[in-house]
Parts: structure tokens; C-alpha cells; sequence
């Protein structure tokens, strides 16, 4: 089970010389197997909030529970996928999909079976013997997911996944996320700039004011998971609506809103 | 396959360049202190066993243990002090005063120290060593992109498997060509060392056939010398393509 609740969290970074308020007495519910988007202004805070769900930042004030339990740090369950960097170029495709099966100690047959599967699952059979640096950056991307797989993880944070891929492999990629989802019916948490995709992948669409962030408005998206929905008027007017809730947001530069 | 019989060939092709070039400078100077490839290896190769073999033994030893020593001390403090901004505060101004600092002029306190035999000169080699292999593993771990612990971390990694997982691995090249680079100077510490003070070793055996002006003698030692830089160089080369086998891949 892995609801998220985060309630009235603040993050503040201690710089050198000054403070920053990233996050401002954030308030959020994501039910059990609920695939959510957060998008937001550049800088609002939305990799905090995900690195504060994962346990990788204290809040400062406020809560962050998942599955009931206040998070104290990294949970057994949780997945965090980075746009880069989260794979490691010195081990090969298998031993970085199964790294985190290592850290967490599983042993080794049930590791190799589990990588196994998850490898095949996102189509990198063969290439479990070669290194990052071998494969384009959509696979490198599959490769994040299996990882996530491997762990069988009920809570999958993602922080801007696809956004270094080019359009075609990002689409891609956005169907192996939503086939995935939709098989495990896990709780998903993706961070994106891209308003398409927040409405293909996400339930809800969570729009965070300019930093210190706070939740700005939540767009219900039930028709998310539909087949062909990315072809329906429903999904361009979902589109529309979030555009026109970013630029009141101030989302797309000075001047705009 | 094929690049190793590449290889072999670009090492022999560059070797007749070498040789080619000694033979002209040795006819330009024409001195018995230049002598011609043929009868410089001709010397090498009697003298081989007998003479030059116990003694490159000796010198391969020093460097050997200096350099090992050396990278051992030096590349976990390096990577502390890299991810450690509270410890590195205390440690930098000690290290950016001392690194500048030409090691080489301790030599005669350590002889007054240790004496005349391996002891000072290794301790020479590993101070040297010690510092340019701190510098760079301090700062190919403060170049570490944050992204990288971070998603270790959050598979569950405490402080030690980062270091296993993220931190070792990507401080391994640039450790490993900082080690190449320091053979060169290691080596020439070496030289200067057992050819100050001593009774063994390839240094020694240069200065002392030069003493007796015995000059193929001489330039045999030199030839050992060389190659011992070669054969060393060479080595941590071999063992760089083995440990950081990803850094040469998709090229
Ligand atoms: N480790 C840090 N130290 C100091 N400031 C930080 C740190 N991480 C992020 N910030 C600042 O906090 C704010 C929010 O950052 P972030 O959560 O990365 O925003 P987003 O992901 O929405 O672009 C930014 O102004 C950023 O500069
Ligand atoms: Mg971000």
C-alpha cells in the first residue's frame, strides 16, 4: 500500500549566504495505485517535492507520509527515476538494473531472476552485458525503468524522465510507462514540463505556483488510460485548460501571465 | 585482435623512428658518451644478466612499493576530503601550502634520516606520489555529479556503498592517469636519488660506469632505465583497460 500524503510541507535550503523557500506549506493526497503529473513553473520545487517524498530531503516543516508511515529516509518500496545520471557508467545494464537489489542485500538468484524480468519487460534482454554508455538514450531511459521494476516498487517517482529524449522515443516511452502502470497498478508521481504528457500520464494533474511551491490547482483527468485518448477532443481541451492555469502561474516567463 | 596486432605494429614502427634518430644524433655528436644503437644494445645485451638485471630488480622495487604506497594513502584521503566540504576546509590550506613545495629538496634530510638505503628513496617516491595522486582523487571526487548519489541513495545506499558504488568507480580514470603521469617523475626521483647516495640500483650503476668512464656501461643503465619507465607505464596502462573497461566502450 502506498498513499502519499504530504501536508503543509515546507522545504528550505540553506545556501552560503542566503535562504531558499522552495517549497511553502504544500498540501497533497495521492491514493493507493493513483497515477498523478505535477507540473509548474521552472524552479517551483518540484524535485524537491519528489526528492522529500523519496526521503532525500528533510522537510523542514510539515509531514510526508507514505503508506501511513512518516518518512525517515529512503523506503524499501520506493523507486525514483532521474531525467540523468541515475544510471551508473561503470556497471553494465544488468548490474545497474540491479543495483538496488544489491544495496538492500536480496540474494543473488532471486536478484538475477528478478533483473531478468524486468530487463525483458522493458525490451533490454540482450543487452544486460553492455555498459550506459552502448545504448541511446531511450533505452538508457528503459533501463531506469527496469530498475524500478526490479525493486517492485509500489511507489514510482519520476522527475522530468523523458525530457531529454527527442519527441519520437519520448512517445515511446510515455506507452511503456502507462502499459506498465496500467499491468502493476502502482502509485506514480511524474514530474514534467511537458503538458501532454501530464495529461497522458497523469489521473490528476497537480499545477504548482512559482517557487515557493504550493499546489496552484489539480485537474481531474479521468479519461487518462483510454485507449486513443490522445486522439480525443477531451484530451486537446485538458491540454488547453492546463496552458491557460500555467500562464496565470506566471509558467511560461515574465510578461506572459 | 586486430588492434592489438595494430598496436604492435605502431610500437615497432615507432621504435625504428627512435632508433633511427639516435643512430643520426650519435654520428652528429660523435663522442664516446653517445654511442650508436648497435653497440649501446650490444652492451645492454651482455651486460643483461649479469650486471643490469639485479639492479633494475632493485629500482623496479622502490618504485614499485612507492608508487603502491603512495596511491594507497593518498586515494581514500582524496576522496574524503572530495566529499567531505567540513573536512576539506580544515585540509585544503594544508595541502595547496605543501602541494607546490618540490619534494625532492628533503632528500638530504631523509639520507641524514634513513640512511643510504631503499628507505629514503622510497619515502622520497611516496611523498611525491602521495600528493599528485591526493589532488586529483580530491577533485574527480568533488566533480561527482549530484544526480549520481542521489539516486544511489535513494536505492537504499548509506555513506559507504556510495563510496563502493559511486564514489571509487568514478574517481578510477582520472586516478589511473594521474598514476601514468607520475611514473615519469617517479622515475626521475629515483634516478636522482640512487645516483645522489647509495650502492645499488639502476641510478647507481649510471653514475658509477660514468665514474669510471665506462661509457657503453653507462648508457646500457640508461637503456634499463628507459625501459624500466616503459615496461611500468605500459603496466598501469594494461591494468586502467581492465579495472575502467566502460571507458572504452562505445567509441
Ligand atoms: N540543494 C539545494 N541547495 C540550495 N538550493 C536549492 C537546492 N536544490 C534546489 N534549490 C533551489 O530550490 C528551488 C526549487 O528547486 P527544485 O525543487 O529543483 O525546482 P524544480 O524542480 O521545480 O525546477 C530552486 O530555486 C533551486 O534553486
Ligand atoms: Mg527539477
Amino acid at each position: 500500500m502506498a498513499r502519499v500524503d504530504v501536508q503543509g510541507l515546507s522545504v528550505t535550503y540553506e545556501g552560503v549566504d542566503r535562504r531558499v523557500g522552495a517549497l511553502n506549506a504544500l498540501d497533497l493526497a495521492i491514493a493507493d495505485g493513483e497515477p498523478i503529473a505535477i507540473i509548474g513553473p521552472s524552479g517551483c520545487g518540484k524535485s524537491t517535492l519528489l526528492l522529500a517524498v523519496a526521503g532525500l530531503v528533510a522537510p523542514t516543516s510539515g509531514s510526508v507520509r507514505v503508506g501511513g508511515e512518516p518518512v525517515a529516509g529512503p523506503r524499501l518500496h520506493t523507486a525514483l527515476i532521474l531525467q540523468d545520471f541515475g544510471l551508473l557508467p561503470w556497471k553494465t545494464v544488468m548490474h545497474n538494473a540491479a543495483l538496488g537489489l544489491e544495496i538492500r542485500h536480496v540474494p543473488a538468484p532471486e536478484r538475477a531472476r528478478r533483473v531478468a524480468e524486468a530487463l525483458a519487460r522493458v525490451g533490454l534482454a540482450e543487452f544486460a552485458g553492455a555498459y550506459p554508455g552502448e545504448l541511446s538514450g531511450g533505452m538508457r531511459q528503459r533501463l531506469a525503468v527496469a530498475r524500478a521494476l526490479a525493486l517492485e516498487a509500489d511507489l514510482l517517482l519520476m522527475d522530468e524522465p523523458l525530457s531529454a529524449l527527442d519527441a519520437l522515443t519520448r512517445e515511446d516511452l510515455q506507452g511503456l510507462l502507462l502499459d506498465i502502470w496500467r499491468q502493476r497498478g502502482h502509485t506514480s508521481v511524474l514530474v514534467t514540463h511537458s503538458i501532454e504528457e501530464a495529461v497522458y500520464l497523469g489521473r490528476r494533474v497537480v499545477v504548482l505556483t512559482p517557487r515557493p511551491g504550493r499546489v496552484a490547482a489539480i485537474v481531474e483527468n479521468p479519461e487518462m488510460g483510454d485507449d486513443d485518448f490522445r486522439d480525443t477532443p477531451a484530451f486537446y481541451e485538458r491540454c488547453a485548460e492546463l496552458r491557460r492555469l500555467l500562464a496565470a502561474e506566471g509558467a511560461f516567463g515574465e510578461g506572459a501571465s | 585482435m586486430r588492434a592489438a596486432v595494430r598496436k604492435i605494429v605502431g610500437y615497432a614502427g615507432a621504435v625504428a623512428i627512435l632508433l633511427a634518430g639516435w643512430q643520426v644524433l650519435a654520428m652528429i655528436v660523435d663522442s664516446s658518451a653517445l654511442p650508436g644503437p648497435a653497440p649501446a644494445l650490444q652492451t645492454f645485451g651482455s651486460l643483461f644478466f649479469a650486471a643490469l638485471l639485479p639492479e633494475a630488480v632493485v629500482s623496479a622495487w622502490r618504485v614499485v612499493v612507492s608508487m603502491a604506497l603512495g596511491t594507497a594513502l593518498a586515494v581514500p584521503l582524496g576522496l574524503v576530503l572530495g566529499r567531505s566540504p567540513r573536512i576539506d576546509a580544515v585540509a585544503a590550506p594544508l595541502i595547496f601550502l605543501t602541494y607546490p613545495v618540490p619534494k625532492i629538496v628533503f632528500l638530504p634530510v631523509l639520507l641524514v634520516l634513513f640512511g643510504i638505503g631503499s628507505v629514503p628513496k622510497i619515502v622520497l617516491i611516496t611523498l611525491i606520489v602521495f600528493f599528485q595522486i591526493l589532488v586529483t582523487a580530491r577533485d574527480a571526487a568533488r566533480a561527482i555529479p549530484p544526480g549520481s548519489v542521489l539516486s544511489v541513495r535513494s536505492l537504499g545506499a548509506g555513506g559507504a556503498q556510495v563510496f563502493r558504488h559511486v564514489v571509487v568507480p568514478a574517481a578510477l580514470p582520472d586516478v589511473f592517469t594521474a598514476l601514468r603521469i607520475s611514473t615519469g617523475t617517479a622515475i626521475a626521483v629515483l634516478f636522482f636519488s640512487e645516483s645522489i647516495a647509495g650502492t645499488d640500483g639502476i641510478g647507481y650503476y649510471i653514475i658509477d660506469a660514468w665514474s669510471r668512464i665506462a661509457y657503453r656501461d653507462m648508457f646500457a643503465g640508461i637503456i634499463a632505465m628507459a625501459v624500466l619507465g616503459v615496461v611500468l607505464y605500459e603496466l598501469l596502462e594494461m591494468a586502467e583497460a581492465r579495472v575502467c573497461r566502460w571507458t572504452r566502450v562505445g567509441r
